[in-house]
């Protein structure tokens, strides 16, 4: 009973490490899917997560919060958009470059604004996503298993994590079942049947990268007025690159992508239990290895297990009319 | 005359890039429920005349009517609308979509698919009915030959209410078998009232198809007349301005010593792909070797494996009775030296470098060689020397050895790749589509040269997708399909049938039924 219980726990962490990352990769999987790379995933949600606690404090409302990270992300999202779609420029370097702009505003504006260290003052109440009990939740709790599941699992979580949860069926739905998928898909695999069929191409990627900047929005609002509890500096810690890879593991594909990320998110949760633990044979392991852990996972699985990924084909190119 | 029937019209159209004036004052006419054809070299402007059809591009100055009346057409939805559909001499496709998917993008018919799935696909049925073009509408096009995947360009553009289908170069990457088959679907939608306009470069195809055709030459528009009318001979002259010869004039060949020994040779590429299965060749001195085939059948493989670039995965490469296949020297810098010529197949990548001067590309490959040297430096001036002796002998124009490459046309740049690999003297020559993207005028020069060298007793391996180039060209002919040669047959008795079949992977066997049913089941 007890490592049952145990294990729920570590779901449970597991779903909470997840929700930026499965946000991130739906994100990302408009982006990737429409032929435009982004690398820029980490900086848009960094801004985000800026945006988001600065305007939840000043303002006290949570969801104040989110629209100012939506409309951050959404901003950087142009701006990547108008480098690579209207100017054809290189798309990492872009996405880099958003990276590092990011990464520097952010704790200057900290600064100038707070005077905390390059922190935003502490969240709490209206200001913070508060988790939502569901009906039932604290009388079923004792009830072996199911309740205790439902209690701990199902229940009590804020809203963005049931956002980031639901998400992955309306992608898969968009990207599958409507006019909106389809064009978005064909844009990636080849622009010119688009252009041909009489679709414009650089509007068709404005509008996916668009829709990478409403979830990297919420992804970033969530790490800082949610998971945490105010923004401080870098605190997204290559969760836009872990992302990434975890969309590169899923090869492109919804479904496969939310179980990549939640194995990442697992890893993670694992190493924060294993943390001190005593374990038989090697003893007390290090923090700083197992810390480690879900990134040299991850390199591992994208270096020997992938297996033959297909890219979609038009992926990094910027489209130009030929001659 | 009150009712009309001009499908298609175009008034004084001009179109530039940049400097250069792509089309010069192009009038054009077009009948409904007819057959037009559009011939003239490569870089005469066709394409560029179609795509400013298609709204593609926009010409500077002059009108385009459809059915009498003006039409504004600056983008292709307007040229969709107006009736107008294209069939790209690339395919416009998504590989990763099924036919219907690829047929109803952009014309979905609504946010949600399901609906726009449904209706399509009913229509699909229809149209394929009443035109004879069965196609799975459920297959991935990426699965699909290409055959196939033109049928499907086709059916896009009638689902989207074509009544005048413009095809640009469709035959390029067909069997003739295959083109046949769209000759004859062309022909049905004729029949059936629809208006049809061929580009092309190939005179054998307007004279099997077309009603009218018109002739362009330099971007300007040099003559129309009814295809009946007219002959090869005169299209040729038309297209070059110039009297030209068709078929390559020349001897018996003598053929000597075999040069090359290729025996069970095989080669799998850094994909795992086995593209080449026990190949066996004998490439001998005073002959020309032909390998027919459809593009993308190993041709390429075969020619980067005996050059030296790609190492066999098995078997044996004889040069000259000496086994060399895994000699240190089988590289493309050593078998230079001794004695190999190869003219690659796509000179942008492979035969020149377009950003460096004639005169440097003139020694690409050579360029250690004592001649070019003094001490640790090039000697310019031996280089110049050269460059200029291969200008004139080779009448690359203009004659400026400082000129970049990319600045001469397509039909110069192979002259001087030829002249490089010629000049230096090989026993045998490997030539990758010796005349792909070159003025007519160019190509008989270059099967002269070509012809003077066999006589001179080399060997020589000619690589060609057109199939009319292998069989004027070559003494002995070898087909490749999938990797594989299907057959060897001396030119003499090839004819455009036979090695059609062979380029579909139909192997000749005389004594069984095999290819009678093979014949029945293609018509």
């Amino acid at each position: 009973m007890d490592s049952i219980q145990l294990f729920i726990l570590l779901l449970d962490a597991t779903f909470r490490v997840a929700t930026p990352l499965i946000l991130a990769a739906m994100a990302g999987m408009f982006s990737e899917r429409s032929g435009v790379v982004d690398i820029g995933l980490e900086g848009k949600m960094l801004g985000a997560a800026f945006a988001a606690a600065a305007a939840a404090s000043v303002s006290g409302s949570a969801w104040v919060g989110l629209g100012a990270g939506i409309l951050t992300s959404l901003a950087l999202s142009s701006l990547h958009a108008y480098a690579c779609v209207t100017h054809k420029g290189n798309q990492v370097v872009s996405g880099m470059a958003i990276n590092i702009m990011v990464a520097g505003l952010t704790p200057t504006l900290a600064i100038a604004w707070f005077h905390k260290g390059g922190q935003t003052p502490a969240l709490s109440g209206d200001s913070r996503f508060q988790p939502i009990t569901l009906p039932f939740a604290d009388a079923l709790r004792d009830t072996p298993i199911i309740g205790f599941t439902y209690a701990e699992l199902i229940s009590g979580h804020n809203i963005l994590v049931y956002i980031a949860v639901i998400s992955v069926p309306i992608v898969a739905y968009v990207m599958y079942r409507t006019r909106f998928g389809l064009r978005v898909r064909a844009v990636g695999e080849n622009p010119h049947a688009v252009d041909t069929a009489g679709i414009s191409v650089d509007l068709m990627r404005y509008k996916a990268l668009a829709v990478t900047g409403l979830l990297c929005g919420i992804a970033g609002t969530y790490i800082s007025s949610a998971h945490g509890a105010g923004f401080i500096r870098d605190m997204t810690a290559g969760k836009g690159y872990l992302a990434l890879a975890a969309l590169i593991f899923g090869k492109w594909k919804p479904v496969p992508t939310l179980f990549a990320c939640l194995l990442f998110a697992f890893t993670d949760a694992l190493q924060a239990r294993l943390q001190g633990v005593d374990l038989p044979i090697v003893g007390v392991i290090p923090v700083q290895f197992i810390q480690a852990l879900p990134y040299i996972l991850t390199v591992l699985l994208l270096a020997g297990f992938v297996g033959k990924a297909h890219p979609p084909k038009a992926i990094g190119i910027p489209y130009i009319k030929e001659r | 005359m009150m009712t009309n029937n001009t499908a298609l019209e175009l008034r004084r159209v001009n179109k530039w890039f940049g400097p250069v004036h792509a089309n010069k004052d192009i009038s054009l006419s077009v009948g409904r429920g007819t057959i037009h054809g559009i011939i003239g070299e490569n870089g005469a402007g066709k394409s560029t005349l179609m795509s400013i059809v298609y709204g593609f591009y926009q010409a500077e100055e002059g009108i385009i009517l459809v059915n009498g009346k003006e039409c504004l057409i600056d983008n292709p939805q307007a040229s969709i609308a107006a009736g107008i559909g294209m069939v790209h001499q690339h395919f416009m496709l998504v590989d990763t979509f099924t036919v219907l998917e690829n047929v109803i993008l952009g014309v979905e018919g609504g946010a949600r698919l399901t609906d726009g799935l449904t209706k399509a696909r009913k229509e699909l049925l229809r149209l394929e009915k009443e035109y004879s073009l069965e196609i799975d509408v459920d297959a991935y096009v990426g699965d699909l030959p290409v055959g196939l995947r033109q049928r499907v360009e086709i059916l896009k553009a009638l689902y989207r209410g074509a009544e005048i289908l413009i095809l640009d170069e469709p035959t390029g990457v067909l069997t003739p078998q295959e083109a046949d088959h769209l000759f004859r679907i062309l022909n049905t939608l004729r029949d059936q009232g629809k208006t049809v306009v061929l580009i092309t470069h190939k005179l054998r195809e307007i004279m099997a198809i077309t009603d009218n055709v018109s002739v362009m030459r330099r971007g300007e528009m040099v003559a129309h007349v009814a295809t009946k009318d007219t002959s090869r001979e005169h299209l040729a002259e038309l297209m070059v301005g110039r009297t030209v010869l068709l078929q390559v004039e020349k001897e018996e060949a003598t053929p000597g010593k075999t040069i090359m020994k290729i025996r069970d040779l095989s080669f799998i590429d850094g994909e795992g792909v086995l593209r080449l299965k026990k190949i066996d060749l004998d490439i001998k001195a005073g002959e020309i070797l032909g390998i027919a085939g459809v593009s993308g059948n190993g041709q390429s493989e075969l020619l980067s494996v005996l050059g030296g670039i790609d190492r066999p995965s098995a078997g044996s490469v004889i040069y000259k009775d000496e086994d060399i296949t895994n000699s240190r020297s089988f590289n493309a810098r050593n078998l230079r030296k001794i004695g190999l010529g190869h003219v690659p197949e796509d000179r942008h990548r492979s035969g020149l470098i377009l950003s460096f001067s004639a005169k440097e590309n003139t020694i690409l490959g050579y360029h250690d060689s004592p001649n070019y040297n003094k001490g640790t430096t090039l000697d310019q001036n031996s280089v110049l020397k050269t460059c200029e002796a291969y200008i004139e002998k080779f009448d690359v124009r203009p004659p400026d050895p400082n000129l970049n490459a990319s600045g001469f046309s397509g039909g110069n740049q192979q002259k001087l790749v030829l002249a490089r690999e010629m000049e230096n003297d090989p026993d045998i020559l490997l030539v990758g589509q010796p005349t792909r993207g070159v003025d007519i005028g160019a190509i008989e020069f270059i099967h002269k040269q070509l012809i003077e060298m066999r006589d001179a007793g080399k060997a020589i391996l000619v690589v060609s997708v057109e199939i009319e180039e292998v069989m004027s060209l070559s003494d002995r002919i070898a087909v490749m399909f999938d990797g594989e040669i299907v057959g060897e047959l001396d030119a003499k008795d090839a004819t455009e049938t036979r090695l059609g079949l062979m380029m579909a992977g139909v192997k000749e066997d005389p004594t069984s039924e095999q290819l009678e049913e093979n014949k029945a089941a293609d018509s």
